[in-house]
């Protein structure tokens, strides 16, 4: 589904790697969660997926496509394959719920009469079938997101990327998400979700992939946001590469 | 659906920048209003020049008795003097280069005179025998009068040989300056509208990025992405370019048909068949330059 290879993502003017050689393989129907500070790595990852960004070394799979080799004026149309949704929710203030899911249809050309359906449906399962007449700002944050997610799976991806999706939610409603996220994620779809919730890490038992200063250093199925066991992998250095310098 | 979708991005989009539109428009008008004028300007001189050089003659004109200069010395050029100039006319170095001639004799002359002059007081001086006979030379090449000049010039009973042409020159130096600078100007405003057309996608874009970056996030093709915007400064500079084909139409039919061609001058303006053609080429120009320029302003914004 996803495969990185020696991953590095330099930005320019930074000496300092936002993505230090990664190594990761995440499959079809995972659920996985990126973890760590504000700056490790996670967003970068996600954008690369995502194709926002290109590799500055290695190489990316994803859906069976070389990133690296992902001519631009195909990205929008590998992008139709992923769903992606967003702490900040990103909906269009001046439509409405339905008219906010069906325009990511309505832009790569589905026919209306095949918009009408496939968006009655996912209201339907994310929850906010009565609410499809109501604008952005008429919602709660949790219905908000509700709407984003359904924006993201109508087109059902086979990945769906969530850069901290409950990071503007309450516990309860950020559970309620992660429900949906479940359900969606049971339907087939892979989720790669990155967070800085340690209850919902520790409580949905999934793998966890830890990110410090662009590396990996746990990779743990059924993982916690901190881990159980003794921190195995921190130990083992990371390969030095000079050219990149990571050691403070 | 699709198209549907676009054209109503693109209504959304003129009136959300109502007035930049309008700016647009207005400078496109002028822009192409120029470059129109300065089109038919072009027109009007190669028609003066096909009229006029068609008609324009070397003229030989012979000696009268009033004549000092030449080869005159105040004496009528004899018959035996103007059968020598008819004979060099007719034989080798110059009738392969002569279409026709004509011999215009005194009461010719007279006559032609009067119907350019009419009753104009100085009519009362000029007597037939004032005015020098004529061969109007009419040349296969017009640039060859050289050789006529060069031949006649010191035959005896001439006193002078011209190429009318010579008279007709500064009137189209003049025409020419006047459509370079229509083109100048054109140019001036044409860059101006080039950059308003840029600036105004940019804000359309940027008033939009919401719409737009949502767009690139689901997969939404970079054609369907910029097609809205583009359209949006087409339309514009197509209303811009209309306004100016109405105003090159209005030009020849009032000013040039309506007052120009009033008095009859004997020159030869451009019809509104001319102003027909340059019609299409400013609305195409109009919508070919706004698309370009906008298809570059928005390309910085899909840059994926």
């Amino acid at each position: 589904m996803i495969r990185f290879e020696q991953v590095s993502k330099l930005y320019a003017r930074n000496s300092k790697p936002a993505l230090n050689k990664v190594d990761l393989e995440i499959l079809k129907g995972e659920f996985v969660f990126l973890v760590g500070a504000s700056g490790s790595g996670k967003s970068s990852f996600l954008r690369l997926v995502l194709r926002e960004e290109t590799v500055s070394q290695g190489q990316i799979h994803v859906l069976g496509q070389n990133l690296r080799k992902l001519r631009g004026r195909k990205v929008p149309y590998f992008r139709r394959n992923l769903g992606v949704v967003f702490q900040d929710f990103r909906l269009l203030p001046q439509k409405s719920v339905f008219e906010n899911v069906a325009f990511s249809l309505q832009v790569i050309g589905k026919s209306k009469a095949f918009i009408g359906g496939a968006v009655d449906e996912v209201l339907k399962m994310v929850g906010l079938a009565g609410k499809s007449t109501r604008l952005p700002h008429e919602l709660s944050g949790g219905e908000q997101q509700r709407v984003a997610i359904a924006r993201a799976i109508v087109n059902k991806p086979a990945i769906l990327l969530a850069d901290e999706p409950t990071g503007n939610l309450d516990p309860a409603t950020s559970a309620g998400i992660m429900t949906l996220l479940s359900r969606i994620n049971a339907g087939g779809t892979t989720i790669v979700m990155a967070t800085h919730d340690a209850g919902i890490v520790d409580r949905a038992k999934q793998r966890v992939v830890e990110l410090v200063g662009g590396q990996i250093v746990r990779d743990e199925r059924q993982g916690g946001y901190q881990t159980q066991s003794v921190p195995v992998k921190l130990q083992a250095p990371p390969p030095k590469v000079p050219t990149l310098g990571t050691e403070e | 659906m699709r198209a549907g979708l676009v054209l109503s991005e693109v209504g959304q989009g003129l009136r959300r920048n109502i007035s930049m539109v309008v700016s647009i428009i207005l400078v496109t008008f002028i822009s192409l209003t120029f470059v129109g004028a300065a089109i038919l300007l072009q027109f009007q001189i190669n028609q003066m020049k096909g009229y006029w050089y068609d008609r324009a003659q070397v003229a030989v004109y012979l000696c009268t008795a009033y004549t000092e200069g030449g080869n005159c010395n105040e004496t009528e050029a004899t018959s035996q003097q103007k059968a020598d100039v008819e004979q060099a006319l007719k034989t080798a170095p110059l009738s392969p280069l002569i279409k026709h001639y004509e011999f215009e004799d005194h009461a010719q002359a007279f006559k032609h005179y009067q119907e350019q002059f009419g009753k104009d007081d100085s009519a009362g001086f000029v007597t037939p025998d004032f005015l020098p006979e004529t061969f109007w030379v009419n040349l296969k090449n017009p640039d060859q009068s050289d050789v006529v000049i060069e031949r006649l010039s010191n035959q005896p009973g001439v006193d002078d040989v011209v190429d009318q042409r010579k008279y007709l020159q500064p009137i189209f130096n003049v025409l020419n300056v006047a459509s370079l600078t229509a083109i100048g100007i054109a140019a001036l405003m044409l860059i101006a509208a080039v950059l308003l057309i840029a600036t105004t996608i940019r804000l359309s874009a940027f008033s939009r990025r919401r719409e737009v970056g949502i767009m690139r996030l689901v997969g939404a093709s970079n054609r369907f992405i910029q097609t809205p915007f583009i359209l949006e400064g087409v339309v514009a500079a197509l209303i811009g370019s209309v306004l100016a084909s109405g105003a090159i139409i209005a030009l020849v039919h009032f000013f040039v048909q309506g007052y120009l061609n009033a008095s009859p001058s004997g020159i030869p303006f451009v019809s509104m068949r001319d102003a027909l053609v340059v019609v299409p080429i400013v609305i195409v120009g109009g919508a070919v330059l706004s698309a370009i320029s906008g298809a570059v302003a928005i390309r910085r914004y899909l840059k994926v």
